[in-house]
């Protein structure tokens, strides 16, 4: 059965149709790259997919549930997790309590417990406190617990950003650009961290990229639109000679 | 609950006592006169009041400029409570500032849930044209007293009880704060996409800090209420609600120990310049711009002053130097 799949969505802003007609359909463990030029609607997409806009045309389907009208956080609830273009971090906190946010839904204590300093609260607090700092030990970052979140190096607030996605225990993963801005070093060490993140929590990703090194090397399916259409879907390779993409995106 | 923390408690209200002990005794003694001690619990008012601000400003992240509206409300609930009813002292003080808190949390509600869409200077607009709303009808109402003011009202209120009313409402508010609630109302202030895109459900955790922020703001005038014995509507201006908004800019937004070290500050400001008062308002300006070329993020910035840690330091220093 398919996690997340969409039927003809379209997306209207006043008289300018953003997106039209996108149908896609992600199932269990696949990497998907979403790609295409600036302005092509991507991340529209994206916005559509996660709640943040309520689609004007078509269904949004995660499991079997349609999900047009539901909320970001409660999308989020549902097995959704998704990162942003430009880095969104929560700058002024620690990175364990960026992380700590995103275990909120898993919590479950009143206010009156949280207030008297009840058992329920002790108990919840330790519990994702183990939580967080096994989450970030998998990605080296347990001696940054209590560093401000903004003052980590680019590449880790990235990786912050994954994880804290990761946190909110997604079965299918949204990456917005996930290598923009990074040094071919560190573009790798993400690809790594991808392959990885696939292996360990079994997630399915669907990622917006323009770092083609990236997209050819770890997809399985990309698909390409433009305008708001789709132009093509395929393996990489079908992708890399199909004359369509290569007019209006690859380049000769 | 592991012991550290328990120690901490004790630590923590043993100091609590002590520095209750000593006011208390220099009440007595007449070091502090009546004169200073009128101040000092006027300080605790404002301690309440600016830190139930600093929640929705501070932590929240909201621009809210009609607590004085919330103070208000809650002062002439609780004192219309205590007139009518005819209880011991401190039955009706506490039925009567728990009620000024509920109801001025309602009204937080009624208007916290259509406000909290907008953002920024037009949240801050709407907030203070509520608060001139209530101002303006309790002057015109005629069970509150009208422009005559409330007259009657008992007085509950002595340094004793506003002690511990503050000490009972900051720890509150760092109860709250650290907790997940508290997290979820700090994750709106940094990024309110990212919060929601992590499973916070933003628009009921604003509306929720905002409440509770009014909830507080009633039960301080409340106290107000029960101190000053009459309440005259004139007194809950715009500029009253600016007031406590200095005193949070001063002490640092989302520093709840920076709001009571500006509070008390301010509050002691206040009398010194009750004889020039048409400069009061050019000197809070004065210092605000001064704080802001040399402490942008107030006196306390984000930090918290914590009694523990400064113990641990101290105790830290005398073993290094017992150890040489």
């Amino acid at each position: 059965m398919s996690l997340l799949k969409t039927e003809h969505i379209g997306m209207t802003f006043g008289g300018l149709k953003a997106v039209s007609d996108f149908s896609i359909e992600i199932n269990e463990n696949e990497l998907v790259g979403l790609i295409g030029p600036n302005g092509a609607g991507k991340t529209t997409i994206f916005n559509m997919l996660t709640g943040v806009y309520a689609p004007t045309e078509g269904k949004v389907f995660l499991g079997e549930t349609v999900v047009n009208k539901k909320k970001p956080y409660q999308i989020v609830t549902m097995g959704l997790g998704r990162t942003f273009q430009n880095i969104r971090l929560f700058k002024e906190l620690s990175v364990i309590d960026n992380i700590k946010i995103a275990f909120h839904k898993d919590m479950s204590y009143s206010t009156v417990s949280a207030v008297f300093r009840g058992k329920k609260y002790w108990k919840e607090e330790k519990e994702i406190d183990i939580k967080a700092r096994e989450l970030l030990g998998l990605f080296n970052m347990e001696e940054d617990a209590n560093v401000l979140s903004s003052n980590l190096p680019y590449g880790k607030q990235r990786k912050l950003e994954i994880c804290r996605a990761l946190a909110t225990n997604p079965k299918l993963l949204l990456l917005d650009e996930p290598a923009a801005g990074m040094n071919p070093q560190e573009t790798k060490e993400l690809m790594e961290t991808i392959a990885f993140i696939r292996e360990k929590f079994k997630v399915s990703i669907l990622l917006i990229e323009h770092d083609m090194s990236l997209v050819m090397g770890i997809c399985e399916r990309i698909i390409v639109i433009d305008y708001g259409r789709v132009i093509a879907a395929g393996t990489p390779d079908e992708i890399k000679s199909n004359e369509k993409v290569i007019g209006a995106y690859l380049g000769q | 609950m592991d012991k550290k923390v328990i120690s901490g408690y004790i630590k923590n209200i043993t100091a609590i006592m002590v520095v209750y002990a000593i006011i208390f005794y220099l009440i007595q003694i007449k070091v502090i006169n009546n004169y200073y001690n009128g101040i000092l619990i006027l300080a605790g008012i404002y301690i309440i009041v600016a830190a139930s601000l600093n929640l929705a400003t501070g932590y929240l992240g909201q621009l809210a400029l009609g607590h004085a509206g919330f103070m208000a409300i809650g002062a002439y609930t609780a004192a219309l409570f205590a007139i009518a009813v005819d209880l011991p002292k401190y039955v009706e003080l506490v039925a009567g500032l728990i009620l000024g808190g509920v109801v001025a949390g309602i009204f937080g509600l009624i208007i916290g849930i259509p406000a909290l869409r907008l953002r920024g200077d037009y949240l801050g607009i709407v907030t203070l044209g509520f608060g001139e709303i209530i101002r303006i009808a309790l002057l015109n109402l005629s069970f509150t007293g009208g422009a005559a003011g409330l007259k009657g009202i008992p007085r509950y209120v002595n340094f004793t009880e506003i002690y511990f009313l503050v000490v009972l409402v900051i720890a509150f508010l760092f109860a709250f704060i650290r907790s997940r609630h508290g997290r979820a109302i700090l994750s709106i202030k940094e990024d309110e996409i990212a919060a929601e895109s992590v499973g916070i459900p933003t628009t009921f955790y604003k509306v929720y800090g905002f409440v509770v922020s009014a909830f507080i703001a009633g039960v301080g005038g409340g106290a107000l209420g029960f101190y000053q014995r009459i309440l005259d509507p004139k007194k809950f201006n715009f500029m009253f609600s600016v007031e406590f908004f200095i005193i949070v800019v001063l002490g640092g937004m989302g520093s709840i120990t920076g709001t009571i070290l500006a509070a008390l500050a301010l509050a002691f400001i206040n009398e010194f310049l009750y004889s020039i008062d048409e400069l009061r308002l050019v000197i809070y300006a004065l210092t605000l711009i001064i704080l802001m070329i040399f402490k942008s993020d107030g006196l306390l910035g984000r930090k918290e002053f914590s009694l523990i840690k400064l113990l641990n330091r101290f105790s830290k220093k005398t073993k290094i130097e017992n150890a040489d």
